[in-house]
């Protein structure tokens, strides 16, 4: 196991980088703690997979340096670095059975042959592959091989860290979850510094205890995932973050109260504060689940036109229009539905201050 | 009943299964024909039945040819399937040099077969012959008109260098469909060169390579035109090969009979090896466990 | 009038991909198949598209017999699970392809293909090559494509699921009043519960290609018919517990016990299966009525706002969807509530008897 610390990485893809967008990846330092269960966040081409190849070894940053535990590793190749990954499409030695598959890498290492059949057997028997040993790997489902190539990372003793790449691409959503939660066991189970990759919250935040979000090569959030929904540092957090994201409204301060487009929206007053300073657009971040639906008028609500419902099962989507702008709102199956009207209550704990798109408070 | 939309597609093929039928399966009607006969002009035959077939089977020279022609292709498997996935490995997987390499293979494959007899016959001249001349130079006698050694010699390196270029490409293109994930995957597994080559590039190259073995064996097997080119069967037979003996009895001696009956066992030869080779690459690491 | 599917088989050599498939598509609806992977969605769409033939039935389309005419002849549009395209033509082109054989005057397709771009947001980039574009866009392509003639039928086989989580859900909101527009029969297949939801329309359940249910999709997902479709339509995945009637009382697995009431209390006593779905499991008491019973815990899993908890009760794996953050520690024994109202009651051949309260307007 290991700590693993990113000192001033930067990459390009081009000989030259000249200016900042010449960066697939721009300026990362940070440390990841032995034992922690990470999360990469971000959409295609933010420079989530070119970070991780970078962690792994298969490519040498343009600028600065990786240590493992305090020990450089830059310009070292995969496999001396003594990181696992799981790759999005399963990948597997088709000729060889599921036994010989968890092996492979033991046997590459010259671990003696006793060693390597109770490793195998122990791994086999955490990811529920003891019966299938002898099978031929190539035959196995979609999940099944996943946890193979999983293996193949658990059975080494000297792992430093496990790097999974869209893991659960190819799996259907009943057995996301049971193997989501294997993973989770197995982090439990072995305190093991797990790197994940992806661009599915759910994923991320479920099974990570830290998310990193990056957005054109940069990191723009690090932080549980509690702090990732409830204090978005950057508009795109809110926005990637929570099905459907946060709502944004454009607007101006007056005391301590925001006005919408004519709507006035009370603020608590040190975010009313905090924001006659600051410079910039100011916008009005509220999560869909906080804002409170009502059906009738009462006292600071702001009068709402209902323009769509939609019955998502365990909860219903509302689509508003108030004062010109496009508002969602999260409802508990239980909650009562306006019909046209709706008023529109903004509680002062949830709102949220951007300006120019950064938190405010 | 089945009326399904594709009624009109069989219209289209047809053309291909009239012009099969009159170059393939006519003429091969026919050699079954003379094979059981004994035809002595238009109208005059007497049938003979499997007397042919005896006669052939029980031919000395024909066994000559057949083991050699065995031996030839036994060789020329064992040469240009390594030596082409060999080639392949070797090449670049992207930049300029790839399309540079691949036009340069595939220049021996746009030659026409007997001017790569011809070809060779002047490279290998000892007088003026580029390798001729210079083997002799060396001090070693070569001459592949004299010794049965250095026709053989001969006949191999023009056939490894006209067909090699062709395993290569195969092999070029089953290593390139093979996702980068599997490299990188055996690397952080710590395997060697070898172990890539022999569980993640050889498996996946199973296909093409089986197609490449069937290619090479079929046509090694019908080799005609180059060795008759370039040694004429000699010196002496040593490089009379199964049709260049099947030529000399049908066109040399005129023996329409047992040329027929040579024919049929030796394209039943062909069918059965390919068959075997077929069998024996589909099998090849499979099968439920291990 | 639509597309009338009657009893349809399809079987390739010895396996079934699809038993006696009877199905209505009424012009200008929206439907979407669910089922897990290999239950038979694309063999059906397939069919339905005329690229494979049943091995039995037939498939009528607005009264005339279709079986055996050739895709090219139905007025169809389909967009695939991978981005497929012209490579060398650009977006534009692309775009254009289906229209260069209708006979459309060059105006008429210019205003055709530049209207699609619009609607899928892809103006800007028609004179690229679909290389240069990212997987997003690629797939917006070759939607874009499909809703430029106007098809009697547009097929969609799980066209999202290569995309991000992100865009996905843009799509989705875009798709849904992109369809609205039309008058064409759209079906949609998926593996996901949540997709199916989102879209609404009409479901069909599909499962080892047989249908097990149909009908408007939120009234399939608050009544699903049998076990196996509350299964198929669950996500998280729904609890089962085994339950027995006696008394009017109804005893879930070991030692829950609940008094029976209002629509339960029809139901004669016997064995039965219980499914909750896990969001009508708490960690909280809501309401005085709620059954209270303890469970140990597996695991959490907190994704920001809500909260997954794995619990254990008995030998009875159970999952808890609740909102807010409940970090409990592996192991600990804890109260988890249920409403009495929140029950799917099955026979014990899997047949829905009850179900909860909600979702019963439709």
């Amino acid at each position: 196991m290991a700590r693993i610390e990113l000192n001033n990485i930067a990459h390009s893809y081009l000989h030259n980088p000249k200016s900042e967008a010449d960066y697939a990846l721009k300026r990362i330092h940070y440390e990841w703690e032995d034992g922690g269960a990470y999360a990469l966040l971000g959409p295609s081409g933010c420079g989530k997979t070119t970070l991780l190849n970078i962690i792994s070894g298969l490519l040498i940053p343009s600028e600065g340096k990786v240590l493992f535990d305090g020990r450089e590793m830059t310009q070292l190749p995969p496999e001396k670095r003594n990181i696992a990954q799981v790759f999005q499409f399963p990948v597997l030695y088709d000729t060889m059975s599921v036994f010989d598959n968890l092996a492979f890498p033991l046997r590459n290492r010259r671990v003696p042959a006793k060693e390597v059949t109770r490793r195998v057997q122990e791994v086999a028997e955490i990811l529920e592959l003891t019966p299938f040993l002898k099978y031929k790997a190539a035959g196995m489902t979609a999940d099944a091989k996943q946890k193979i190539s999983l293996g193949r990372g658990l059975v080494r003793s000297d792992v430093a860290a496990i790097l999974f790449d869209e893991p659960l691409t190819v799996i259907d959503p009943h057995l996301k979850w049971l193997l989501r939660r294997k993973l989770k066991e197995i982090h439990d189970q072995l305190k093991l510094t797990l790197i994940y990759v992806t661009h599915d919250q759910v994923e991320a935040m479920t099974f990570a205890e830290k998310v990193m979000v990056m957005y054109e090569g940069e990191l723009v959030q690090i932080g549980t995932p509690q702090e990732l929904f409830e204090t978005p540092q950057h508009k795109f957090v809110g926005y990637f973050i929570g099905s459907p994201g946060m709502n944004f409204l454009n607007c101006t301060l007056d005391g301590n109260v925001a006005r919408v487009d004519g709507a006035g929206i009370r603020l608590a007053d040190e975010t009313a504060a905090l924001g006659a300073k600051a410079k910039g657009k100011l916008e009005l971040g509220i999560r869909p689940m906080y804002l409170e639906v009502q059906t009738r008028k009462t006292e600071g609500a702001v009068p709402a036109q209902v323009r769509l419902v939609e019955d998502q099962g365990a909860y219903k989507i509302i689509t508003l229009e108030m004062a010109g702008a496009i508002l969602r709102a999260k409802l508990g199956e239980d909650k009562p539905v306006p019909e046209k009207e709706a008023w529109l209550g903004f509680p002062r704990e949830k709102i949220r201050l951007f300006a120019d798109e950064r938190l405010i408070r | 009943m089945e009326k399904w939309a594709s009624n009109k597609a069989w219209f289209l093929v047809l053309p291909v299964f009239v012009i099969v039928a009159f170059s393939a399966i006519l003429p091969l009607m026919t050699v079954v024909n003379y094979s059981v006969q004994d035809i002595f002009g238009p109208g005059q035959s007497v049938f003979v039945g499997t007397e042919f077939f005896k006669q052939v089977l029980a031919d000395s020279r024909l066994h000559e040819a057949l083991l050699r022609q065995f031996l030839f292709s036994a060789l020329v498997l064992l040469i240009e399937i390594p030596l082409g996935v060999l080639i392949a490995l070797a090449m670049p997987r992207k930049g300029v040099w790839v399309s540079a390499c691949l036009v340069t293979l595939a220049l021996p494959l746009l030659i026409p077969w007997n001017v790569i007899g011809t070809i060779w016959i002047i490279f290998t001249r000892p007088d003026i012959g580029l390798l001729g001349s210079t083997i002799n130079h060396l001090g070693l006698a070569f001459d592949h008109t004299a010794s049965p050694m250095d026709a053989w010699v001969t006949v191999m390196l023009m056939e490894v260098w006209h067909w090699t270029p062709l395993v290569v490409l195969l092999a070029y293109a089953g290593l390139r469909s093979i996702p980068e994930a599997y490299y990188q995957a055996a690397k952080i597994d710590g395997a060697s060169s070898w172990a890539i080559f022999r569980y993640i590039q050889l498996p996946k190259m199973r296909g093409v390579l089986t197609i490449a073995v069937l290619l090479r064996f079929m046509d090694s097997f019908l080799i005609y035109a180059e060795p008759f080119v370039l040694t004429g069967g000699g010196p002496g037979n040593a490089t009379t090969f199964l049709s260049i003996y099947l030529v000399k009895i049908a066109l040399g001696q005129f023996d329409l009979g047992p040329a027929a009956a040579f024919s049929i066992i030796y394209f039943l030869i062909i069918l059965l090896f390919s068959f075997i080779f077929y069998q024996a690459l589909q099998n090849v690491g499979k099968g439920g466990r291990s | 009038m639509g597309l009338t599917l009657q009893n349809l088989d399809k079987t390739v050599g010895r396996q079934i991909h699809l038993k006696d498939i009877q199905l209505e598509f009424e012009t200008g609806s929206r439907n979407i198949i669910l089922g897990r992977t290999l239950s038979g969605k694309t063999s059906l769409l397939r069919i339905i598209a005329g690229l494979d033939h049943p091995s039995r039935g037939r498939i009528i389309m607005d009264g005339k017999d279709v079986t055996g005419v050739s895709v090219r002849k139905r007025n169809i549009a389909m967009v695939y699970q991978q981005f497929i395209n012209y490579p060398s033509l650009t977006i534009y082109d692309n775009i254009a392809s289906p229209l260069k054989m209708s006979g459309l005057s060059r105006n008429e397709i210019d205003g055709r293909v530049r209207a699609a771009a619009e609607m899928l947001h892809l103006e800007k980039l028609l004179g690229r090559l679909p290389a240069e574009l990212s997987g997003g866009q690629q797939q917006r392509t070759a939607i874009a494509r499909a809703l430029v003639k106007d098809a009697a039928l547009l097929l969609l086989d799980e066209p999202l699921v290569n995309l991000d989580y992100k865009l996905r859900e843009e799509l989705r909101v875009e798709l849904q009043e992109i369809f609205n527009k039309r008058d064409s029969i759209v079906i949609y297949t998926t593996t996901e519960p949540t997709e199916a939801l989102m879209f609404g329309g009409n479901i069909v359940v599909l499962d080892e290609g047989r249908v097990l249910q149909t009908g408007p999709t939120p009234q399939v997902y608050h009544h699903p018919a049998t076990l196996k479709v509350a299964e198929v339509f669950s996500d998280p995945p729904i609890n089962y517990l085994k339950a027995g009637i006696d008394k009017g009382v109804l005893q879930l697995g070991d030692n829950i016990r609940v008094p029976l009431n209002g629509r339960y209390s029809s139901l004669s006593p016997g064995k039965y299966v219980v499914g909750i779905r896990s969001n009508h499991l708490c960690l909280s008491r809501r309401h005085e009525k709620d059954t209270e019973f303890k469970a140990r815990v597996e695991l959490s899993e907190i994704n920001g706002s809500e909260t997954f908890t794995h619990l254990k009760y008995g030998e009875t794996a159970l999952v808890v969807q609740d909102e807010g953050v409940f970090p409990h520690k592996i192991g600990t024994e804890i109260s988890v509530y249920v409403s009495p109202d929140a029950f799917f009651i099955y026979d014990e051949a899997g047949v829905l008897k009850a179900s909860p309260g909600a979702g019963q307007r439709s």
